[in-house]
């Protein structure tokens, strides 16, 4: 592996929610090609702390490109320029010595900053308590190979169910719209005979929550699907018109 | 302390049917009346919270995250077996007991185990019917793949994505629970103690993340879901946020902490690359079907692989267990490559590593075969590493993976404190000293689902349980204790940051108390925790506040409890004289290097009592017996 | 169950109202009123694309046009309808769309939209700007009085010496060119995309529309722009003479009499 590189960052900080934020500057040094993104921040993070000052609260769990919990829009692109790339799985070696990296949290009016890149996704799962599930108690399912599914619908449905519900697709949307996830959402449970009896309701109750959560609309830019760490097509947004559309017809009885 | 197992009386396979048909019930009138706290989201927790609240109880739910669905149960890749006989292969619920109970090297309750298979096939009807996307075949029925070494194919899966999936559908359910009102879920919160009243588990005390409040929570019940300690590591496959902090306190308030020392290590991580790394991550184990494991046969061999001529590379799997090859059990496989990099024939930066080749593979079933087999573990790989592992072979090293150990519960999942249950990898119970793939999702979801909501309703209809408001003396005392211990630790003042000590007690975890332990290791290991705990309460720098979002004091707060279950971890290691599982004594092994168990004397499960700050815990044993499958000496030549 | 589990339709005013405010359903209109707006063009290039035939069909067409009120009114209020939605949703959808998004990147980087998608309020705007000015060239006469003035032989009004004569400015022919540019730019997302909004999501089919979109805009652009570039270029009214600079505006074409006399003629119907 090639030598380390120096890199200077210009970091989000924001004591608070409500409280005004500003760019801080910051060097990382002695960075190696093998160290993830967010290790860098780590390093840096231990030697704020020995300086006493307060480190760069980010969101993270798994590093593994799953949990969906990280969250940073590099050099204006969310989990930055690598696709299907969470942030947590972004090395270093796809960045130069002496470049400058600007680091952002999501910018939502749907996910407000709590404190520096970490904001706050609760949207999403009121978004999903409007509907995003199917009403099967615990000890009620029949035997389950019942219903067989063709491969391709459950292929479908699991391309669409493998969002991690990170955001990367509101904040890769000029308009902040949360149709790529809402659609990944409804797209998984209509495409499956588990999904059908609650089909209608679903889509109606998702997307009116969507909307309350003050989400934009979408513009079929495709920006959400370039950001998306699991490369969901931006063809399950059409599938959620599809699926309002249809709701709009169908009977309730 | 008292250990009472409660396990039914009358045949294996009949306990639990007559254990259900025979338990107390709550009136459907009066389950509205009981508050049960759950604390974790993941598979055990969210699968309970929302089966209890169907019930009708008022189940209040606690994550430290911000969304239930990150809980780590979310990065399981293999899949969920259950004893399904799909294949028609022969399967059956004995058959998944019986496997689950020898590869546990019977060091598990076999009552529990069994009733674990009992439930296995009932967990995937349930994902089914909640829309989980399990991989299929063209006719539309469910595809079984053989996982881990098993003879029959009864794994479940979802692409690479099993965990994920199953989580997607019990966080869903937990959701429809949400918008019910039956669950109200506490979001950021992280448990920081256990209250007891009267020796009952009746509360808990938690920090609001986001704001720093400390808050009470009184119920009828509390459930710790809480997951494993593999952190206690540093490095570990586990994520970043996952701690030991619940079990511990619940532990330092009375409850029984069993076989600390079983854990389990994975053999096929990417190896570390650096002292910046923070974490590993895990390549499926379906990688062995056809990768084959090798290193040079001369030490300190540092030509390229494709450069050591075939003739110079030791097979060493394929060589040592003729019969099982490079599919070797997880800790077998694990413990191989130490040695072979202990003799210095590890290969890559820093020599911990070993390869995993798929030349051959390739060359018997083309590229596109293997593309199609394993294509984005490959990629992950590449991400990772920068390498083409279709061009050079992979690099593997084992990493601490799930831990086997932790709160004794009973048969019911009941702590030792009543009203405190323990559910998944939480608790101790099902996997004894080793797990078997594809078998921790279902245990989670077993507890969640098909265990705990029947056995919590005979506790709560057989307790009489007066009303806690949570502003009784207990619940003062232990928010001024959590409070204070804030302070203290804002206040150290000292230079270092948490991360540093952490960093420093995995590696002499992972050193001493990791794959393989010894008697002289394990005492000078104590030692050196216990230095390190000294030090870290002079020498941590804690900056910021108690008021509001501090990542800092997360972490100092978990590593501190780290510091302490190490301790212990080295303290059961020790104890327990001979190898078993993921327990391996070099002291006890038998001539060709394998486990040497000792049923003798350790035929138990060993159970720890917090007696008090500075004072040594004192250890209980929790007999066991097994009455089905007979004692026998695990071979996998 | 929540509220949101149990979409209730009280009436058909409420359900149109939860329609038109979700995004959604607000997308779902502004691609069909777009759609409806296509069309149009579609007619009125068909239209116009007989200025190369000559003044004889041209003018026929146009009389013939303005023979149908029954026709003619109820297109041009729907047409306005349409227009009235697209703009009104477009306005509010933006509005909508930047206050969901207060603070602004301070890096931003477009990694996958066309420029196109991503300026669909300047494009729309200037198409709008643009259209206010066509209006009142050609349909309501404001511009050019004397060019709306003119009468051909049969008494008819002389569209095809109006647009000839508008379009012998370099800069009216430019400006027209210049908008059915941004109209292609507009088009271009807009007949791409709009499919999606309404629910088709093959993605064979998606990018066959999305290459149709880029298709459909150059073909409307180059029609229309085919009659101010014939214009200038010449090979549109060669029959129509210049008009000096002090002469009276005078048709020769077929110049029998009468024709003059009629003078300046409204035709019945007024406003066109």
């Amino acid at each position: 592996m090639s030598g380390t590189m120096n890199l200077k960052l210009r970091v989000w900080r924001q004591p608070s929610a409500g409280q005004p934020g500003a760019f801080r500057d910051y060097e990382a040094k002695d960075v190696s090609p093998d160290e993830s993104f967010l290790e860098m921040f780590d390093r840096l993070n231990e030697r704020l702390i020995e300086q006493g000052e307060e480190p760069i609260a980010f969101e993270h769990d798994c590093r593994e490109g799953i949990c969906g919990a990280c969250s940073m829009v590099i050099d204006g692109i969310p989990h930055g320029p690598e696709r299907a790339t969470t942030t947590c799985q972004l090395f270093m070696r796809h960045f130069r010595d002496g470049q400058t990296v600007v680091v952002e949290p999501w910018r939502a009016a749907a996910f407000p900053v709590l404190k520096d890149l970490v904001c706050d996704r609760g949207s999403f799962d009121r978004i999903l308590q409007a509907g995003g599930f199917v009403s099967v108690a615990t000890g009620n399912a029949p035997d389950a190979n019942s219903v067989p599914i063709g491969k391709e619908a459950a292929d479908a449905a699991m391309d669409a169910a493998q969002c991690i519900g990170c955001g990367a697709c509101v904040a890769a949307c000029k308009n902040a719209s949360a149709m790529l996830f809402v659609a990944a959402k409804v797209s998984h449970l209509a495409l499956l005979p588990q999904g059908q009896p609650e089909r209608a309701r679903r889509a109606l109750g998702m997307v009116k929550a969507m909307d309350r959560e003050g989400f934009g609309a979408c513009t079929n830019y495709g920006e959400c699907e370039a950001a998306c760490p699991k490369s969901i097509s931006v063809s399950y947004i059409a599938r959620l018109n599809r699926e309002y559309l249809r709701a709009q017809v169908t009977p309730t009885v | 302390m008292k250990l009472d197992a409660r396990v039914p009386a009358g045949p294996m396979a009949e306990k639990w049917t007559r254990h259900r048909t025979e338990m107390k019930l709550v009136s459907p009138a009066n389950k509205r009346k009981f508050k049960v706290i759950v604390v974790g989201s993941g598979l055990a927790g969210g699968s309970a919270a929302a089966s209890l609240s169907e019930l009708g109880y008022q189940v209040h739910c606690f994550t430290f995250h911000d969304t239930p669905r990150r809980a780590h149960s979310v990065a399981a890749q293999g899949g969920i077996n259950a004893a399904k006989n799909y294949p028609n292969d022969g399967d059956s619920v004995h058959r998944l007991f019986y496997d689950t109970v020898k590869g546990g090297d019977f060091r598990s309750r076999e009552a529990n185990v069994h009733r674990l298979s009992e439930v296995s096939a009932a967990i995937i009807d349930q994902c089914v019917a909640q829309g989980v996307p399990f991989s299929r075949e063209y006719g539309g029925l469910l595809a079984n793949r053989s996982f881990g070494g098993a003879q029959v194919s009864r794994t479940f899966y979802c692409r690479g994505q099993t965990g994920q999936q199953l989580l997607l559908g019990c966080y869903a359910g937990l959701n429809k629970q949400i918008a019910a009102g039956g669950v109200k879920m506490h979001t950021r919160r992280e448990l920081l103690d256990v209250v007891i009243q009267d020796g009952v588990a009746r509360g808990i005390i938690v920090r609001d993340l986001v704001t720093g409040a400390v808050e009470r929570h009184a119920a009828h019940a509390v459930v710790l879901a809480t997951g494993g300690y593999s952190n206690v590591f540093y490095l570990s496959t586990n994520a970043m946020g996952c701690n030991a902090t619940a079990i511990w306190r619940a532990h330092k308030r009375g409850a029984g902490f069993a076989n600390p020392c079983y854990t389990q290590i994975h053999p096929t991580c990417i190896p570390q690359s650096g002292d910046h790394q923070s974490k590993l991550t895990l390549m499926s184990e379906s990688l062995r079907n056809d990768g084959r494991v090798w290193v040079p046969k001369q030490k300190g061999d540092k030509r390229p692989p494709a450069q050591i001529p075939e003739g110079e590379r030791d097979y060493y799997l394929e060589r040592k267990y003729p019969s099982f090859g490079n599919l070797a059990p997880r800790d077998i496989s694990s413990r191989a490559a130490k040695e072979a990099c202990d003799d210095g024939r590890g290969v890559g930066p820093g020599g911990r590593g070993v390869y995993l080749d798929f030349a051959a593979a390739i060359q018997r079933l083309g590229r596109p075969a293997i593309v199609e087999r394993y294509g984005n573990l490959f990629d992950m790989y590449e991400r990772i590493t920068g390498e083409n592992a279709y061009q050079v072979p992979m690099r593997i090293y084992p990493a601490p993976h799930y831990t086997m150990g932790g709160l004794w519960v009973d048969y019911d999942l009941m702590s030792n404190v009543p009203g405190l249950f323990v559910i998944g990898e939480a608790n101790f119970s099902d996997h004894g000293a080793n797990r078997l793939g594809a078998s921790a999702l279902m245990q989670g979801l077993a507890d969640g689902y098909f265990v705990l909501p029947y056995t919590i309703g005979a506790y709560l209809a057989g307790s009489k349980l007066g009303e806690v408001k949570g502003d009784e003396q207990p619940f003062t005392d232990a928010q001024k204790e959590v409070e204070a211990r804030a302070a203290k630790l804002l206040g150290v003042g000292g230079k270092r940051p948490a991360a540093a000590f952490h960093r420093e007690l995995g590696r002499l975890m992972w050193e001493r108390c990791g794959m393989a332990r010894n008697d002289a290791g394990l005492k000078q290991t104590i030692e050196e925790v216990r230095g390190l705990r000294e030090r870290f309460w002079q020498d941590v720098k804690v900056p910021g506040g108690a008021n509001g979002l501090n990542p800092a004091l997360e972490e100092a707060g978990r590593v501190a409890d780290f510091i302490e279950l190490a301790e212990l971890m080295c303290r059961d290691a020790l104890q327990r004289e001979e190898s078993c599982g993921g327990h391996f004594r070099e002291e006890y092994q038998t001539p060709d290097g394998e486990a040497k168990r000792d049923d003798e004397r350790f035929c138990h499960a060993s159970v720890w009592e917090w007696k008090g700050e500075g004072e040594p815990q004192a250890l209980h044993q929790e007999p066991l017996s097994f009455e089905v499958v007979a004692l026998s000496t695990r071979s996998y030549k | 169950m929540t509220p949101d589990q149990s979409p209730e339709r009280p009436c058909l005013l409420a359900a149109a109202r939860g329609f038109v405010g979700s995004s959604v359903g607000a997308k779902a209109l502004m691609a069909l009123s777009g759609l409806g707006l296509i069309g149009f063009l579609v007619v009125h290039m068909g239209g116009n694309l007989q200025m190369h035939l000559g003044p004889e069909p041209m003018n026929a067409y146009a009389k013939a046009l303005k023979g149908q009120p029954l026709v003619l009114w109820p297109a041009r209020l729907g047409l306005l309808g349409m227009f009235l939605l697209h703009v009104g949703l477009a306005f509010h959808l933006n509005a909508k769309n930047a206050k969901a998004r207060p603070i602004a990147y301070a890096s931003d980087r477009a990694v996958a939209s066309t420029w196109a998608s991503r300026h669909m309020l300047l494009t729309g705007a200037l198409v709008l700007a643009f259209l206010g000015y066509h209006l009142a060239h050609f349909t309501l006469g404001l511009t050019h009085a004397d060019h709306f003035a003119l009468v051909d032989a049969q008494g008819r009004h002389d569209v095809y010496a109006m647009v000839v004569h508008g379009f012998r400015s370099p800069v009216v022919a430019g400006s027209y060119v210049l908008a059915m540019f941004v109209l292609a730019l507009h088009l271009s997302h807009g007949f791409g995309s709009l499919w999606r909004s309404l629910g088709t999501s093959s993605p064979a089919l998606v990018d066959a529309l999305r290459k149709a979109g880029i298709a459909v805009a150059l073909a409307i652009t180059l029609g229309f722009a085919t009659v101010p570039i014939g214009v200038v270029a010449g090979t549109i009214g060669r029959e129509v003479p210049r008009l000096d600079a002090g002469g009276p505006p005078v048709t020769e074409l077929g110049a029998a009499p009468g024709g003059r006399e009629a003078g300046p003629v409204r035709v019945a119907g007024g406003v066109r």
